[in-house]
């Protein structure tokens, strides 16, 4: 009951005509922040930060609108991946792979509608969560050392082999090119920088919002030029948009279970939500088998990582109040927001500043719902993108993409550096290699090498180490099945196939 | 009240038109994503000089992420250094990178650094059910047996957090400072994290970092590298009095590029001394855990020359550049 007691406190707070009003500009920002591809919800949330400090917002104002952009952006990030198989920001990666086929068998209104509800899912239950087990979850960290997350970073190796291509061999090459580009920068182990070629730009080495834009963005307009815009989901006719009941009854619980990996992965601060919604997704595909059809367009393919991306967001927030430790960069840069404030997370924060906690999960609640409602009516909108002439669409969102990426770092380095990757998305492509295990190895490879050089120096190079602590061994022996099982379980569901053959 | 305002404004409005003439709107450059220390420095004193009037528009933030400061270092130096309207935030980070030749080569006379407002003091952390009980006991054991004991920061190998322990060992007469485990986490907290969940023993980082978790009874600060006693954590003794001499601090402050006039310098040094005599700025400071550390002009200046030259000279003695 003092749950009801305190969340009420929280909507006395966060509820009033102006905050509303500002969830709802926020909440709009934000999809638009996450729709655009370069620009994520971490320099969406940094570029409006000092926008609030000129309109001179209190600190609950403050909070209620960049939670409203923070979870808008986790929204919005779907959109361009449906549409244009751009990922509009990196957790909405795994979005493409079932959600561009679908929109390109002319359901485009169907899979925006899916991916909003199984958001809300996500980011709903992330925020119950948040609000029933925070202060116990944050003991969870401290569970995991460099030997667990190495372990937790191989299972999700392990399992890539079997997504985005039928050939095994490709989508291994394609996440050792990530693994190889994620060794560029200076060595945390070390402090020495490596294959940067003396190039200050590359000391902190590619960042994967410039790799995603050019395999991506780029690659697509080279493909563009090459065809006349044939092949590609602008164009195609559109049903008229309605919701799809039969589809969201369908993956009610393909949702549920998305929501608690997402939520898991959040928590943990070494992970988030790139993580969370790949682990989301090919835990779906394995339970699913081949008959499921992932990879073609199917209603749980675009539910499972967006449920997951959505729920690891909210997870995210579970850390960064607790200990005061970002799960994720949107969520240090809310961390920054809060200490500019004067509110210090920490282990503290719950008991000392109640209402700055219960203020944020009811306006954490209240943007959840506007985007909800939002999202649905505005499918409309965001479907005419496609009977945009693809000859202003493609280049307009590759412009706004530069634009987006340059505000990065300021630097025109980085938008050469995404042309190269265009051409390195184009080459891929033409050799159809996949480009999703491309990025999955520069956004995990960094952290996986990070977590073992570091386990390394505490067990004096012994690697008995890794596998010494029962969480460790049983996210082995889950990353060892992952990579044997799918061999089984091929040849035990082709052989019935070649006798009826 | 009233009257304090007027004089702000005065004072603000004479030094306006005294430097720079035209009133544009400032920047400041915090060099590295949104988050972390440097885009705090930004955000917190360009807040603050607008709130009291020292610059009459609010001052833009701009992150320059990259080579652990180098790159924005490097914009300033190559393509910046006559605007007198640019501020860059800086930390101890700064001078240490300096001093280690990690910027490609540019070096710390290449700024003009204004002045620091605030510091983050250096602490050395255990779990609360640590075995050690003084910074003593922790030194005994890594001279007994220097693979007992882990350290888990918040910097790079080789950074300003690294540093901290591998100097009170040198001031112990430990002298193979090659054997001192550390990992470099992604910071402070993670740090803690770490420490707290028992894959590392103790913690270096700054007292900014550790309060929520002192607060919360997880950890216990086995010293603080600070010559005197922090105000309002009297109990935590310093390195200093435990008869290891070390003081290091984190230092929060700015610099500005090298081609601006005098005027423009002390402009900035005025500024950024009425901040420090800011009660906002006292309350931030508190709340992040920040000891008064107030050193603007030229006085700050000689201060990081020597800073750098004593960072160079220990870097080398401990091996960590050649």
């Amino acid at each position: 009951m003092e749950i009801f007691a305190n969340l009420a406190t929280g909507f006395g707070i966060a509820l009033s005509p102006f905050t509303l009003m500002l969830a709802i500009v926020g909440c709009f920002l934000g999809t638009i922040i996450g729709a655009l591809p370069g620009l994520g919800p971490s320099n969406g949330v940094a570029i409006l930060i000092p926008i609030t400090f000129t309109v001179g917002l209190d600190a609950t104002s403050a909070l209620v609108l960049m939670t409203a952009v923070y979870y808008g952006a986790m929204y919005g990030g779907r959109i361009s991946s449906i549409l244009l198989n751009i990922p509009g920001d990196e957790p909405a990666l795994m979005t493409t792979l079932d959600g561009y086929p679908m929109a390109k068998a002319g359901r485009a209104g169907d899979a925006l509608v899916l991916s909003g509800v199984a958001s809300f899912v996500g980011a709903f239950l992330a925020t119950i969560g948040l609000m029933l087990l925070a202060p116990m979850l944050a003991r969870v960290a401290f569970l995991f050392g460099p030997a667990e997350y190495f372990a937790l970073y191989l299972l999700a190796f392990c399992t890539l082999g079997g997504m985005a291509s039928n050939n095994q061999a490709k989508s291994a090459i394609a996440a050792c090119i990530g693994l190889a580009i994620a060794m560029i920068g200076v060595d945390n182990s070390s402090g020495m920088p490596r294959l940067t070629g003396g190039n200050m730009h590359l000391m902190d080495g590619v960042d994967f919002l410039v790799a995603i834009v050019g395999l991506f963005a780029i690659a697509e307009v080279f493909f563009f030029i090459e065809s006349h815009g044939k092949g590609s989901a602008i164009g195609v006719i559109l049903d008229k948009v309605t919701i799809p009941w039969a589809d969201i009854k369908d993956t009610k619980w393909t949702m549920l279970r998305s929501s608690g990996i997402g939520f898991v992965a959040g928590i943990l601060p070494g992970a988030g939500a790139s993580l969370g919604s790949f682990l989301a997704y090919m835990s779906e595909k394995s339970i699913a088998g081949e008959k499921g059809g992932f990879g073609t367009g199917v209603a749980k393919g675009i539910a499972a990582p967006e449920a997951g991306n959505n729920a690891a967001a909210g997870g995210a927030l579970v850390p960064m109040l607790t200990l005061g430790v970002p799960g994720s960069g949107t969520t240090a840069v809310l961390l920054a927001l809060l200490m500019t404030l004067n509110i210090t997370p920490g282990p503290t924060l719950f008991t000392e500043r109640p209402e700055v906690v219960w203020g944020l999960i009811a306006s954490l609640l209240i943007a959840n719902v506007v985007l909800l409602l939002m999202n649905v009516p505005m499918v409309k909108i965001f479907v005419r993108v496609l009977q945009v002439p693809s000859w202003i669409l493609l280049p307009g969102v590759t412009m706004i993409s530069f634009v987006g990426i340059y505000s990065l770092s300021g630097s025109y380095f980085d938008l050469l550096l995404m042309v190269g990757f265009g051409v390195l998305g184009y080459i891929l492509r033409k050799l159809d290699i996949p480009t999703v295990p491309v990025i999955l190895g520069i956004l995990l490879g960094g952290n996986m090498e990070n977590a073992l050089r570091r386990a390394m120096v505490l067990s004096d190079g012994e690697m008995s180490y890794l596998f010494s602590t029962p969480i460790s061994i049983g996210l082995w022996i889950a990353a060892i099945a992952g990579f044997v099982a799918p061999m089984f379980l091929r040849n035990v569901l082709r052989k019935p196939q070649a006798i009826t053959d | 009240m009233n009257n304090r305002y007027l004089k702000a404004l005065i004072t603000s409005a004479v030094l306006t038109v005294g430097a720079t003439g035209v009133a544009s709107a400032a920047e400041c450059i915090a060099p590295a994503n949104p988050g972390g220390g440097w885009d705090f420095t930004c955000r917190q004193i360009g807040k603050i000089m607008f709130d009291i009037g020292a610059v009459d528009k609010p001052v833009q933030v701009t992150n320059m992420a990259g080579a652990g400061g180098g790159l924005a270092y490097g914009h300033v130096v190559a393509e910046r250094n006559t605007d007198a309207d640019l501020i860059v935030a800086a930390s101890s980070a700064t001078t240490t990178r300096l001093a280690q030749n990690a910027y490609a080569g540019m070096t710390a006379d290449q700024v003009r650094f204004v002045g620091a407002i605030g510091a983050d003091p250096g602490v050395i952390v255990v779990g609360k059910d640590s075995p050690f009980q003084s910074l003593g006991d922790l030194v005994d054991a890594i001279k007994a047996d220097p693979g007992s004991v882990a350290f888990a920061g918040g910097s790079a190998v080789g950074g300003f957090d690294h540093l901290k322990p591998l100097m009170i060992l040198q001031r112990a007469g430990f002298t193979d400072i090659a054997k001192v485990k550390y990992i470099g986490v992604d910071g402070g907290a993670d740090a803690i994290t770490q420490t707290v969940g028992g894959f590392t023993q103790a913690m270096t980082g700054d007292m900014s970092e550790v309060v929520g978790f002192l607060k919360a009874g997880e950890i216990r600060v086995l010293a603080v590298l600070t010559e005197e006693r922090v105000p309002g954590f009297e109990e935590i003794p310093t390195a200093k009095e435990q008869g290891f001499d070390v003081v290091a601090v984190n230092w929060r402050g700015l610099y500005i590029p090298k081609g601006v006039s005098d005027d423009a310098f002390n402009d900035w040094a005025g500024k950024l001394q009425q901040v420090a005599d800011s009660d906002e700025w006292k309350a931030a400071m508190q709340a992040n855990g920040l000891a008064p550390f107030t050193k603007v002009g030229g006085d700050f200046q000689s201060y990081v020359d020597g800073l750098v030259l004593e960072i160079a000279t220990l870097s080398k003695e401990l091996g960590v550049i050649q």
